[in-house]
């Protein structure tokens, strides 16, 4: 009884894995097959993932669509971690009712859909445009600063913060920091696999955005990843090896992060709803 | 009297510093939740307000003059937004339960402390949230195009004798769209609801092993009633997530065949950057979503409370 059950259980979760695998192994063998190969349905690899490379590059400008990209999520994240953790220690270690309530106003934002802010962000940056040309439409930070702030990642840090030894704060005025110097000297270093986590998300969000970057930026010389995959796929002859080999690069630097920080990645996602 | 007794003094002084440092600890804590304050302010909550504004407005363009509720009446007479909503909610009422279902039986089946291979399985099942939805999208057009690899494998496997239209069908191309989803997220859920069950003390189990209760009345007797705030968690998300449903309908079917797989998202960025530009009925359609997540939010809280009490 036992085993027929284990049996099952085994069954059930290698049909799920070869089904979440599946689509991977699919994009990464066609990436080096022809087009006709791709559509033929070999699943083998084969020899031309050089010229699918080659092909790709004279047809799009991927490295600089990558580039465009990791500039966004990295400045993204950088600013959303002080923003937000900031704003989680400010309103755990300095708790009051006042700041509880703001915490509470602060948590509906969660509930409103991006398809809504959509046209009021793109007329206030459209009025932008005109006196900081440098955050208007069309600019890589428009792209960042309306995403840079969420309710989520503030409740993530201030649900951190629970965990964060006070005594070290007490310590630390002893010693004679400023209230700022303890968040930079003493929070921040305790907290490392917090940012971690928080990090792993808010850039993963950030590179995957599709969007709002398509609602914002128009140049081709501004386009992100996702932008430039969605172009390549909704192309009337589609080359399928060369757009695999763009998804493949495209997924790298998600997938390293991901392999790499699997723990933190794992742990902050679950330490949110704690 | 007029010298001050000097312990009285400093006394004084002391309350005052402290009061001191009690206002400068206030304007420190202050300024270091207000800067996020604001600029949510600014971000979301501005932005909404203008968005109302916006909703009772008509024309193109900075144009724009006031014409009351004629925006919200015309809501109800929109076909193409009635579609969209039909079609929202079939994947909702399709696709959350599907992968809440389906991600809290695979948690389950990974939680047995005789499974081998623990880690690859989880691992595995979790690897389709690294994609892009763009991604994966473009990756599944491909995958269930009429010629594509899918059918092929259906028709070798006998399993159909014509090929299925997945992306051309309009019963068909939600079908997909629910598969898709349903692949990129249950990973996603799965991982809440395993950290769930490992806070679940195993001794309860064995209680009611011990009792004669079945894998089947165990599960829905202690698994479900104990994980119901995770479970009631990433529904609530889903169900806003699904809302806003975007990416994955641009990217697969472009909304075809018709309007047959539009989402609401969808249509709100038709009107605002594909037609002629309509921001005020835009503004009108995307106050819509709000009201839906607001009431579906509160009815799934409703059932929650219900099934504890």
């Amino acid at each position: 009884m036992a085993k027929t059950k284990l049996t099952f259980t085994y069954l059930f979760l290698i049909v799920a894995a070869f089904v979440s695998i599946f689509p991977f192994f699919w994009m990464i063998v066609s990436s080096t097959n022809l087009s006709v190969e791709v559509t033929g349905g070999k699943l083998l690899p084969g020899a031309h993932l050089i010229d699918n490379l080659h092909k790709l590059t004279e047809s799009v400008d991927i490295w600089n669509a990558m580039w465009n990209s990791a500039k966004i999520a990295i400045s993204t994240t950088i600013l959303a971690m002080l923003i937000a953790s900031l704003a989680g220690y400010g309103f755990e270690v300095y708790r009051s009712k006042a700041k509880d309530i703001v915490f509470n106003i602060l948590l509906l934002s969660m509930m409103i859909p991006f398809a809504a802010l959509m046209v009021p962000l793109y007329r206030m940056l459209g009025q932008v445009t005109n006196f900081i040309p440098f955050i208007g439409i069309d600019t890589p930070a428009a792209v960042v600063i309306p995403t840079m702030t969420t309710a989520f990642l503030i409740f993530f840090f201030r649900q951190s913060t629970k965990m964060f030894p006070r005594d070290l704060l007490e310590a630390g005025r002893m010693d004679g920091l400023s209230e700022l110097g303890l968040f930079f000297r003493v929070y921040m270093p305790t907290m490392k696999t917090s940012y971690a986590a928080a990090a792993i998300i808010t850039f993963m969000s950030s590179w995957n955005n599709y969007l709002w970057p398509l609602v914002i930026l128009q140049t081709p010389e501004n386009q992100t990843i996702p932008l430039l995959i969605s172009n390549l796929g909704s192309s009337y002859s589609p080359d399928y090896g060369v757009i695999m080999i763009a998804i493949v690069i495209s997924t790298l630097p998600t997938a390293l992060v991901f392999f790499l920080m699997q723990k933190h990645f794992v742990a902050g996602m679950v330490g949110s709803v704690k | 009297m007029k010298t001050a007794d000097p312990a009285l003094n400093t006394g004084k002084k002391a309350t005052r510093a402290r009061m001191g440092n009690r206002v400068k600890e206030g304007i420190t804590g202050w300024t270091f939740v207000g800067i996020a304050a604001l600029l949510i302010f600014i971000f979301f909550f501005y932005p909404m307000i203008q968005a109302l504004i916006l909703s009772f407005q008509t024309g193109t363009g900075m144009n724009l003059k006031f014409n009351g509720f004629d925006n919200y009446t015309r809501l109800f007479t929109d076909s193409m937004f009635l579609t969209a909503v039909k079609n929202t909610f079939i994947y909702l009422i399709f696709q959350v339960p599907l992968m809440v279902i389906l991600a809290l039986f695979i948690s389950v089946l990974l939680n047995d402390k005789n499974l081998k291979f623990k880690g690859f399985f989880r691992t595995a099942i979790f690897l389709p949230c690294i994609t892009s939805l763009v991604a994966y999208a473009v990756v599944f057009k491909y995958l269930f195009s009429s010629d594509g690899l899918v059918n092929a494998m259906l028709l070798n496997l006998h399993l159909t004798n014509t090929p299925i239209d997945w992306i051309t069908d309009p019963f068909w191309a939600k079908v997909t769209i629910i598969i898709a989803i349903t692949w990129r997220w249950t990973g996603y859920n799965m991982i809440f609801y395993l950290s769930g069950l490992q806070n679940i003390d195993s001794s309860i189990y064995e209680a009611a092993r011990i009792d004669g209760a079945s894998a089947i009345r165990q599960f829905f007797s202690i698994t479900v009633p104990l994980l119901k705030p995770i479970i009631l968690f990433t529904s609530i998300t889903s169900t806003i997530g699904t809302l806003q449903l975007f990416d994955e309908v641009v990217n697969i079917t472009k909304g075809g065949p018709g309007n047959a797989t539009t989402s609401i998202s969808q249509y709100i960025y038709n009107l605002s950057f594909k037609y002629s530009p309509d921001f005020g009925y835009a503004a009108t359609v995307s106050y819509s979503i709000v009201i839906m997540i607001i009431i579906l939010s509160f009815i799934q809280f409703k059932v929650a409370g219900e099934r504890n009490g």
